[in-house]
């Protein structure tokens, strides 16, 4: 993983000394509101519904053992002793106090982390693949390109005034499990005819109000090209996104409004311009950075392990956790595994600092001192040795995060909601909580399969609603929490925005309403079916019909 | 206005036209492009000429006539319009201006390195505005992780002039 | 004919170094509790506890003052909405409760 070097600490010590001027004059009463508002977001700091909220960038979901453990302290020494995990693979605190906030991110200097650009109308935390560098369907690890990109978006003197926020992904395998197609732009790595790998570049997908699909608008960008390319969008998008109206001013709905053949072609006049100078990527420089993702010392692995069918036959609950959080790996011998934070009635997506640490110590016993955080928020030991899932299982249980739900009904991907959120309209976290007391039957969560519910509290759909199998959204309904639900959502490869169902349901009926979609899939579906794929297939109407029937 | 240029408060010689202002003999004045589209005195007259841009008023289109003008002004009505940045950086990088840009509207300290950055050398400061706050954003930073219109060196090609990592 | 219900509001904002979530008292200053706020019965007293706000959010004391509705319960103002109700206690009890459980786990 990237480690920094001198001008890395250089720099990120710069910021904290500027930050804490910043706070300095801001408390003096030197700054106003209105003017300091912009830079303590620059810096991660939300003014939220309890007290400020810190969102700590994460780059591209990956962690290292002393950086956990960071978090974890930080989770202790200044908040309530948890934390958040979000889908942009970012980590949130709730409960921090503005003038311990210089102090936080000297903190987090020392482990090479900040909270630079979490928030903001400027370039955002890029995201990529969870599965990065170890996926075995993988190109290239998709975090060399991330980083560049960080890089380069960093303290943009160009663009760190924007419109709007501005949200990239980036995927190294042809199955996306990065939501490329609904960020404000999305690289796809693929090959071209002769074997070489490039980006298909998307622009304009998004969520929220007016949740879009991106549109390409090139095809095949060698590598070499992507700073220069990302920045004449950025210069398009600088000058011609809307300023006039903050819930039109994303580049989708730029364009959305030009049309995608317009878009691309004034991307690629101001690129012509720009092309092959100094935005271009020298192979040296792409070397160094890819150097910094080379494997860890992968070691040679039995063949098999007779524990671990030992184990599956002894213990039911080891075979479903085989089955569902631990997925095959790049290199034989190893297992990629998923730590749910969706345990039943939990929070989820949090982590206490007790877990934390937990975790941080098991990364480095079973797994090279790493750890991932996906945008479906959960951790992952992205390097485990077979032979060690037996231990690993047992530890991991001890701690509450075993569940074995990962990609099923239970593993929720939910917003804080109107119990953190000054955004929301309505509870989300709640009504998680119940559903996984309503599915706490595994062998019925393993029936039930693949099924993904995605929760938001509000339009701006943080829980990413839109692109759920089932997305449920909170509304006020005359000073009542209801949920709209939709179906048919999918981020991945084959992205879908989902549609409404019918009239929303209120908080009490909801969990009921849920599991009545689930019954009308289990009564639908064909041999081999998700829920996605009976929805697909026989339509809205079977599912309308089961839940809305007159009682 | 004060005017912030080379790190000191100085005199202003320049005199911003009013579209209907009638044009003064030589004085230093800056006009919008909608004068200069329709004023044909403004090529005759001797005086130094500057021009304020909107910040939705194309640069390209200049190319050609750019050397009429010793400064161009760009504007930020408020600060969070970020939009002057990329019509500085495309006057020096694309058009290679090399006269006086000036920063006007909400300029305030803490994007002054942005601002410089991106090719303005002028700023247009509120009136009493403590001068150290202005130098102590300048000097920010040291370390810049993309070329921009200032030609400072950027991380990455410092990184391949060491050969290794640090 | 009937008499249209007054309607109340109290002054909310954050404490500007912490962020703390207060309201303001009778007395003019900021208490972290909703119920020893004072209450504005018509609009020209609701008016005056934002201007008291802004002034204070001008020399840096508060962040974001807001008037709330509030009601009345055993003589006490309380928050009219979900919204503020939360904001003034906390996280609802379900998250709570799993919150405290979470943070207390024993890790051996």
């Amino acid at each position: 993983m990237y480690r920094y070097d001198e001008f890395d600490r250089i720099f990120v010590a710069e910021r904290v000394a500027q930050f804490r001027d910043q706070v300095r004059r801001r408390l003096a009463g030197e700054l106003s509101e209105e003017e300091f508002r912009p830079l303590r977001l620059q810096n991660g700091l939300y003014l939220q519904l309890h007290a400020y909220m810190l969102r700590i960038a994460i780059p591209y979901g990956t962690l290292s053992s002393r950086q956990l453990r960071m978090l974890a302290h930080i989770a202790r020494r200044y908040d309530r002793g948890f934390g958040h995990f979000t889908t942009r693979q970012n980590i949130q605190f709730n409960w921090i106090k503005l003038e311990e906030t210089p102090d936080i991110l000297a903190d987090l200097a020392t482990v090479e982390m900040h909270g630079l650009q979490t928030s903001g109308n400027c370039i955002r935390n890029v995201t990529a693949d969870h599965w990065a560098g170890v996926a075995p369907d993988e190109i290239e690890d998709p975090r060399i390109w991330s980083e560049i990109v960080r890089q380069w978006s960093t303290l943009h003197p160009e663009f760190s005034f924007l419109p709007r926020k501005f949200k990239i992904a980036v995927t190294g395998a042809p199955n996306d499990r990065a939501a490329v197609k609904v960020h404000d732009i999305g690289l796809r790595m693929h090959r071209n005819a002769d074997g070489e790998a490039g980006f298909e570049v998307i622009v304009g997908g998004g969520l929220g109000r007016t949740p879009m699909i991106g549109k390409t608008i090139r095809e095949f960008l060698p590598k070499r090209h992507l700073l220069s390319y990302l920045e004449a969008i950025l210069r398009v998008y600088n000058e011609y996104g809307r300023r006039d109206n903050l819930f039109k001013s994303r580049i989708k709905i730029l364009v959305h409004e030009i049309g995608a053949a317009e878009m691309t072609r004034r991307v690629e006049e101001e690129w012509a311009q720009i092309r092959g100078g100094a935005l271009d990527l020298p192979i040296e420089t792409i070397a160094g950075i890819a150097a910094q993702f080379s494997p860890p010392a992968y070691a040679p692995q039995p063949a098999s392990v007779p524990q671990i069918d030992a184990l599956r036959f002894a213990e039911p609950a080891f075979a479903r956790w085989l089955k569902t959080n631990v997925a095959a790996h790049r290199k034989s011998g190893y297992a990629i595994v998923t730590l749910s934070l969706k345990p039943e009635g939990g929070p989820p997506g949090d982590a206490s600092a007790a877990q934390m640490d937990a975790v941080a110590d098991l990364a480095d016993q079973h797994g090279f001192g790493e750890i991932r955080v996906s945008h479906e928020q959960n951790l992952l030991l992205p390097h485990v040795p077979r032979a060690a899932l037996p231990a690993l299982w047992r530890a991991l249980g001890g701690l509450n995060l075993a569940t074995p739900n990962a990609g099923k009904i239970t593993d929720i991907i939910c917003c804080p909601g109107l119990d953190y959120c000054s955004l929301a309209n309505a509870r989300s976290i709640p009504v998680s909580q119940r559903l996984t007391r309503r599915f706490n039957d595994l062998a019925r969560v393993h029936d039930i399969g693949d099924l993904k519910i995605k929760m938001s509290g509000c339009i701006n759909a943080c829980g990413h609603h839109h692109v759920g199998h089932i997305g449920l959204l909170g509304v006020d309904k005359g000073g009542e929490e209801f949920y709209q639900i939709t179906l048919g959502g999918s981020a991945e490869g084959d992205a879908s925005l989902g549609a409404i169902l019918g009239p929303a349901v209120s908080s009490a009926e909801v969990v009921d309403a849920v599991e009545t979609l689930v019954e009308t899939y289990i009564a639908e579906r064909r041999q081999g079916e998700r829920f996605l794929d009976t929805y697909r297939r026989v339509g809205a109407a079977p599912f309308k019909e089961r839940l809305y029937a007159v009682a | 206005m004060p005017l912030l240029k080379n790190g000191a408060v100085i005199d202003d010689r320049w005199r911003r036209l009013a579209d209907d202002d009638p044009l003064p003999g030589t004085d230093a004045v800056i006009v919008t492009l909608a004068r200069l589209r329709v004023d044909r005195m403004l090529a005759k007259r001797g005086g130094p000429l500057g021009l304020a841009l909107k910040n939705n008023e194309p640069v390209q289109p200049l190319a050609g006539e750019l050397h009429h003008f010793e400064l161009i002004a760009l504007e930020f009505p408020k600060f969070t319009d970020g939009r002057a940045y990329s019509q500085a950086r495309l006057l020096r990088e694309r058009l290679g201006f090399t006269g006086e840009l000036r920063a006007t509207g909400q300029v305030l300290p803490d994007q002054l390195l942005f601002m410089q950055r991106c090719g303005f050398d002028a700023f247009e400061i509120a009136k009493g505005a403590p001068i150290e706050a202005w130098k102590k954003a300048m000097e920010s930073f040291s370390v810049f992780y993309q070329p921009a219109a200032d030609g400072r060196e950027p991380v990455s090609s410092l990184r391949r002039v060491l050969g290794s990592r640090a | 004919m009937s008499k249209t219900q007054p309607s109340l509001q109290i002054l909310t904002a954050n404490r500007l170094t912490d962020g703390a979530v207060v309201y303001l008292t009778a007395a003019g200053t900021w208490t972290t509790e909703i119920r020893q706020s004072v209450v504005a019965r018509e609009e020209k007293a609701a008016s005056a506890l934002l201007a008291r706000g802004q002034k204070d959010a001008e020399s840096a004391v508060v962040v974001a003052p807001y008037l709330i509705a509030a009601i009345e319960d055993a003589d006490r103002p309380r928050a009219a909405s979900l919204r503020e109700q939360i904001r003034a206690a906390g996280p609802s009890q379900p998250v709570a409760d799993a919150v405290a459980t979470a943070v207390g786990l024993a890790y051996p």
